[in-house]
C-alpha cells in the first residue's frame, strides 16, 4: 500500500495512458454519472404498477447462471425501458475477490452461502441475502456411456476415469459430501478448478465420467448425458442474490433481485434445472 | 595426379577451365566480379555448378556433364581454403583449431595434437598454441589458419586473397611464410597483388567477366601482358589490333578510330595476326599540339585523371597512361578533360602477337 | 561517460515503463503475509506441485532442445518453399492463447485425438498424465528456444562450417564442433527461455492435462486453485514462482565471455 501511495502520480499518469489504448475497455456503466442512477418517475407510464427506471445495473453472477441470468436481464430490459443490464460471469470466489477489490456490482449472485459469507463478512451486502435456487450434482457422461455408469459407486469403480472439482471449489466440496455421507472413496484422475473445466473434459471425451451439477448437464445440450443419483440430496448448493453495499443503483438492483426471486425468474431457473430453495 | 576444372555457373556467368599440375602453384588474377571466389568455391565444393566436371587425382570432385550427377562434399575433397579472413573457430584454442584437421580425418586426440605442434612450429607461432583466436592479431591468426589449412594435408590448397585484410606490416611476414609452404605444393591462390603472383605464382591466369583472357609463366606475363588487366598490373599502356609490318593498327573499337602504331616487331609477331602493342608510361610525353614527324606516335587523348606517381605524375587518359614530372605537367596546365596528344618515340614500343 | 544519443525523454518514458513492470511485483510482495509464508509455501501440496513443476519444465526444455535445435537450423541455413510458412506455424504458439494450444494437443494426443486414439490401442495414455504437462509446456515453450536460436544461427553465418567441411569434417561433426558450440550463448539463453516459459505454463496444461496433485497440477495450477480459498498462500507461491523465473532468467542474461567471441566479430 505504500508503495502504491508514494507513485500515485506515475500510475495515474500510466493509467491514463493505458485507458487511453484500451479505449473501449472499460467497464460501461462504470462511468455514468450518478444522476442517471437515481430512477426517475415519469407520469403516464403504461408499464404498469412498478416506477419506471432507467440507468444500468451491473449484475456479478456465479458462471451456472449464465444462460439464466442472461435471459432474466432481457426480459428486466423489455420490461424497463431505459435500463441496461450489465452481465459479469465468472467463479463465485474470482467475483467476491472483484468486488472486495472495487469492482462496481450492485448486485452478486453466488453459487453457494460460503462466497456470499465472504462478502458479508466484508461488509459489503446491503440488507440481507436471498436464497433463490438450489443446485444439486449429477454425473455427467459422455453421450456414449463408455465406461456403462449407472450409479454413483460405479464411479469408485477401478478404470474408470472420473473427474472432479477441486475440493477448494463449490462444486468440489459438494463432491466431497456425497463421497463422505455415502462411504464411497472416487480416485478421480483431475481436479479441477472449475465445472466448466469437469465439463470440457467429460464432453471431449477424455473422461469416462464428471460430477457437476443437475443444470450444466441439462445446459451442456446432447454433448454429455445426466446420470442422476439419489445420493446427491446429501449436498444441496443454495444460491444466495443479494444488492451489493457500495451500489449506487440500489433501486434497480433490488428490481432485478425480484425479478430473479420472482415468479419469473422461478420458472427461467426451473426450466434450466436448478430447484426451489 | 593432375587437378583439373571445368565449370559453368550461369547465375555469375561464369565459365572456365583450368588445370594445375602436383607442385604448381597458379595465382588468379583479375578485376573484382570476374568470378575468381566462385571458381574456389567450386573447387572446394561449396557452391553447385550448373555443368561441368573436376578432377584431383584419381578422385572425381564433380561430373555434372552428360546427365551425370557425381558429386563429391566438400569434407571428401582434399581441398583445403583459406579464406581473406582467418575464420578461426573461436570457441577452440589454437591448437585445437589446427588439430581439427587431422581430427576428423579420424586421427587420435593425441596423434592430431602432435600434427598441430608441428605445423604451428613451422609457420612460426608454436608459441600461440594455447591461446584463443581473440586474442592473436590479425596477423597471428592468418599464421595460424594457414597451418591449420596446412595440417588438413590437402591435395589442393585454395587461398581467396589470404593477405587482404592484412595490415601492410603483417602482409610480407605471412607473405614470405606462404613462399615457403606453397613450394612444392598445389595451390591456387586468388591475388590483387603482382608481387603476390610474382613471388608465389609459378603461373598467372587472368579472369574477366567469368572468362580466362590471358594465362602464362607468371614472368611472361607480366612482361608480355596481353590483357588489359595485366598490362595495368605489369605498368604499362597495351593496344589491340592487328600486327602490320611496322607496327600495329589498333581495332576500330578502341578509342573510336583506328589508328596506327609505329613499333618495334617481337620476332615472332606475323603482319596479318592479331597483337598487342605495350609501351611503358614513362615513354610517353604530353603535347598540348600534334607532334609531327616518324618515327613517333602521336594520339589525341582527354586527360581523364592526374596522380602523384613516385616523384612523377602519372596523367590518365582512359587506358593509356603518361609519366612526366610535376613542372611539366604545371607548365602545360594539365587539368582531367583536358585534350592533349600522347606521343611515344617507335623504338619504345614492343609489338607481339596476342 | 560516453555520449548516447538518447533523448531525455526516452528515460522518463523507460523508467514508466520499468515501473510498470515492477510495481505488481512489489505491491505482491507487499501484500505477502510473512509470518505465515513459510508454512504456506512450505506445505505439502506446495512443495509437490514446485518439485512437479521443476521436473516437467527440465524434461520439456530437453525436448525443446531436441526438436529445437534442427528446426532452428533448417530454418536458418538453406532457403526453401515454404520456409516462411513453417517459421509462421513454428512461432504461432507465441501468439496463440495457451488455451488454444490446449484444445488442440487435445484433439491430437486426447483419447479420441488424431494419435491418441492410435496410442491408446497400444496403451499410450497420454491424457491426465505427467506426459502431457511436457507435452503442453514443450508446445508452448518450443518457439522461444527456436527463434533465439536461428537468430544466433543467422548472426554467426555459415563460413565457419565452410571452412570445416574444407578442412575434412563431415557434417555431422561440424554440427558437434563448430555449429552448436558457436551458438552455444543462443541455445543456452533460449533453453533458459524455453525453461521458464514451461514454468509458467497455465492455460494448455489446464485445458490438456487436467489438474491432480503429485501428477499434472504444477506450481500455477497450484496457485490458481489455492487462490479459491486462501489468498495468502496463492500470494506466497507466486512469490515462488517469481523467484525461482527471476534467477532462472537472470542466470541466462549474464555477460558472455568476451574472450569467446571472434576478433573479426567484434570488430
Amino acid at each position: 500500500m505504500k508503495i502504491a501511495r508514494r507513485n500515485v502520480g506515475v500510475l495515474l499518469a500510466a493509467g491514463s495512458l493505458i485507458a487511453g489504448l484500451a479505449g473501449c475497455a472499460g467497464t460501461p456503466g462504470s462511468g455514468s454519472p450518478s444522476a442517471t442512477s437515481s430512477s426517475a418517475v415519469s407520469a403516464g407510464s403504461p408499464s404498469g404498477s412498478s416506477p419506471q427506471l432507467s440507468g444500468t445495473v451491473t449484475i456479478y453472477a456465479a458462471a451456472s447462471l449464465k444462460a439464466t441470468f442472461t435471459k432474466l436481464a432481457s426480459e428486466f430490459e423489455a420490461k424497463n425501458p431505459g435500463t441496461k443490464v450489465v452481465l459479469s460471469f465468472a467463479g463465485s470466489s474470482d467475483l467476491v475477490t472483484q468486488i472486495t477489490q472495487g469492482a462496481p456490482a450492485d448486485v452478486f449472485a453466488s453459487a453457494d452461502t460460503k462466497n456470499m459469507g465472504k462478502l458479508s463478512d466484508a461488509s459489503l451486502v446491503d440488507g440481507k441475502a436471498t436464497n433463490f435456487a438450489t443446485n444439486v450434482l449429477t454425473i455427467a457422461v459422455p453421450p456414449a456411456n463408455p465406461a456403462s455408469i449407472a450409479s454413483f459407486a460405479d464411479l469408485a469403480k477401478p478404470g474408470v476415469k472420473v473427474v472432479v472439482c477441486a475440493s477448494q471449489v463449490p462444486c468440489g466440496s459438494a463432491a466431497q459430501s456425497v463421497e463422505k455421507a455415502t462411504g464411497t472413496t472416487i480416485k478421480p484422475v483431475s481436479e479441477e478448478s472449475s465445472v466448466t473445466d469437469v465439463l470440457g473434459k467429460v464432453s471431449s471425451g477424455e473422461a469416462d465420467a464428471g460430477l457437476v451439477y443437475v443444470t450444466d448437464v441439462k445446459s451442456a445440450g446432447d454433448k454429455v448425458k445426466g446420470v442422476p443419483f439419489p445420493e446427491a440430496s446429501n449436498a444441496v448448493n443454495t444460491y444466495p442474490i443479494a444488492t451489493v453495499g457500495t451500489s449506487k443503483h440500489k433501486d434497480l438492483a433490488a428490481a432485478f433481485i425480484s425479478l430473479v426471486t420472482g415468479g419469473e425468474g422461478k420458472k427461467v431457473l426451473g426450466d434450466a434445472g436448478f430447484g426451489v430453495p | 595426379m593432375s587437378f583439373h576444372i571445368d565449370a559453368t555457373v550461369r547465375a555469375r556467368n561464369v565459365d572456365i577451365s583450368l588445370s594445375v599440375g602436383p607442385a604448381e602453384t597458379v595465382a588468379i588474377l583479375g578485376p573484382n566480379g570476374a568470378g575468381k571466389s566462385t571458381l574456389l568455391s567450386v573447387a572446394a565444393g561449396l557452391l553447385r555448378p550448373d555443368a561441368g566436371s573436376a578432377r584431383l587425382g584419381e578422385r572425381v570432385l564433380f561430373n555434372l556433364d552428360g546427365g551425370s550427377r557425381v558429386w563429391t562434399p566438400p569434407h571428401l575433397r582434399g581441398t583445403a581454403l583459406l579464406a581473406q579472413e582467418p575464420l578461426l573457430f573461436p570457441h577452440l584454442s589454437v591448437l585445437e583449431n589446427v588439430a581439427f584437421g587431422p581430427r576428423s580425418a579420424g586421427a587420435s586426440r593425441a596423434q592430431s595434437r602432435e600434427t598441430a605442434r608441428h605445423w604451428l612450429a613451422e609457420v612460426d607461432v608454436a608459441q600461440l598454441a594455447e591461446r584463443k583466436p581473440g586474442e592473436l592479431s590479425g596477423g597471428q591468426a592468418q599464421r595460424v589458419a594457414v597451418a591449420r589449412a596446412l595440417a588438413a594435408s590437402p591435395e589442393l590448397l585454395l587461398l581467396d586473397e589470404p593477405m587482404s585484410a592484412l595490415d601492410i606490416h603483417a602482409a610480407p611476414h605471412l607473405r614470405r611464410l606462404l613462399k615457403r609452404v606453397l613450394s612444392g605444393r598445389r595451390a591456387v591462390i586468388i591475388t590483387h597483388d603482382v608481387l603476390d603472383a610474382l613471388i608465389l605464382a609459378d603461373r598467372v591466369i587472368v579472369m574477366e567477366k567469368g572468362r580466362i583472357v590471358e594465362e602464362g609463366p607468371t614472368r611472361e606475363v607480366f612482361r608480355r601482358p596481353r590483357s588489359q588487366f595485366a598490362a595495368g598490373l605489369a605498368g604499362v599502356n597495351l593496344l589491340a589490333g592487328t600486327v602490320t609490318e611496322d607496327g600495329l593498327r589498333t581495332s576500330a573499337a578502341a578509342g573510336g578510330a583506328s589508328l596506327h602504331v609505329a613499333g618495334h616487331l617481337d620476332d615472332e609477331a606475323e603482319p596479318g595476326q592479331p597483337g598487342v602493342a605495350a609501351f611503358p608510361p614513362s615513354a610517353v610525353s604530353v603535347f598540348l599540339d600534334a607532334a609531327h614527324g616518324s618515327p613517333r606516335n602521336s594520339f589525341p587523348v582527354a586527360i581523364t585523371d592526374l596522380e602523384p606517381h613516385g616523384d612523377h605524375i602519372r596523367v590518365r587518359a582512359g587506358d593509356l597512361a603518361a609519366d612526366i614530372t610535376p613542372a611539366a605537367s604545371a607548365e602545360l596546365g594539365l587539368e582531367p578533360g583536358s585534350r592533349v596528344y600522347f606521343v611515344v618515340k617507335a623504338t619504345a614500343v614492343q609489338v607481339y602477337a596476342a | 561517460m560516453n555520449y548516447s544519443g538518447v533523448p531525455r525523454w526516452v528515460y522518463g518514458l523507460a523508467a514508466m515503463g520499468g515501473l510498470f513492470v515492477l510495481l505488481p511485483l512489489a505491491a505482491m510482495v507487499a501484500k505477502v503475509d510473512w509470518s505465515r509464508f513459510i508454512p504456506l509455501v512450505a506445505s505439502e501440496s506446495s512443495l509437490t506441485a514446485l518439485g512437479l513443476s521443476l521436473r516437467t519444465s527440465a524434461a520439456s526444455t530437453a525436448l525443446c532442445v531436441l526438436f529445437g535445435i534442427p528446426l532452428a537450423l533448417v530454418l536458418a541455413r538453406r532457403p526453401f518453399r515454404g520456409q516462411r510458412l513453417l517459421r509462421a506455424f513454428v512461432l504461432l504458439p507465441l501468439v496463440l492463447p495457451p488455451v488454444v494450444g490446449g484444445i488442440a494437443l487435445l484433439y491430437t494426443f486426447g483419447r479420441q485425438g488424431l494419435l491418441g486414439k492410435n496410442l491408446e490401442l497400444v496403451g499410450i495414455q497420454i491424457a491426465f498424465s505427467t506426459t502431457a504437462v511436457v507435452l503442453a509446456q514443450t508446445f508452448v515453450a518450443l518457439p522461444f528456444l527456436v527463434v533465439s536460436l536461428e537468430g544466433a544461427l543467422r548472426t554467426a553465418g555459415n563460413r565457419y562450417e565452410a571452412v570445416a567441411a574444407t578442412l575434412g569434417a563431415r557434417p555431422a561433426t561440424i554440427l558437434r564442433r563448430v555449429t552448436v558450440p558457436m551458438v552455444l550463448p543462443g541455445l543456452a539463453s533460449g533453453a533458459v527461455l524455453s525453461f521458464a516459459r514451461s514454468l509458467g505454463e497455465f492455460g494448455a496444461t489446464l485445458t490438456f492435462a487436467g489438474s491432480l496433485q503429485g501428477v499434472t497440477r504444477t506450481l500455477p495450477l497450484e496457485i490458481y486453485l489455492q487462490r479459491e480459498t486462501d489468498a495468502d498462500a496463492a500470494v506466497a507461491l507466486s512469490l515462488v514462482l517469481v523467484a525461482v523465473a527471476v534467477i532462472v532468467v537472470g542466470l541466462s542474461y549474464r555477460r558472455p565471455h568476451r574472450a569467446d567471441i571472434p576478433a573479426e566479430a567484434a570488430a
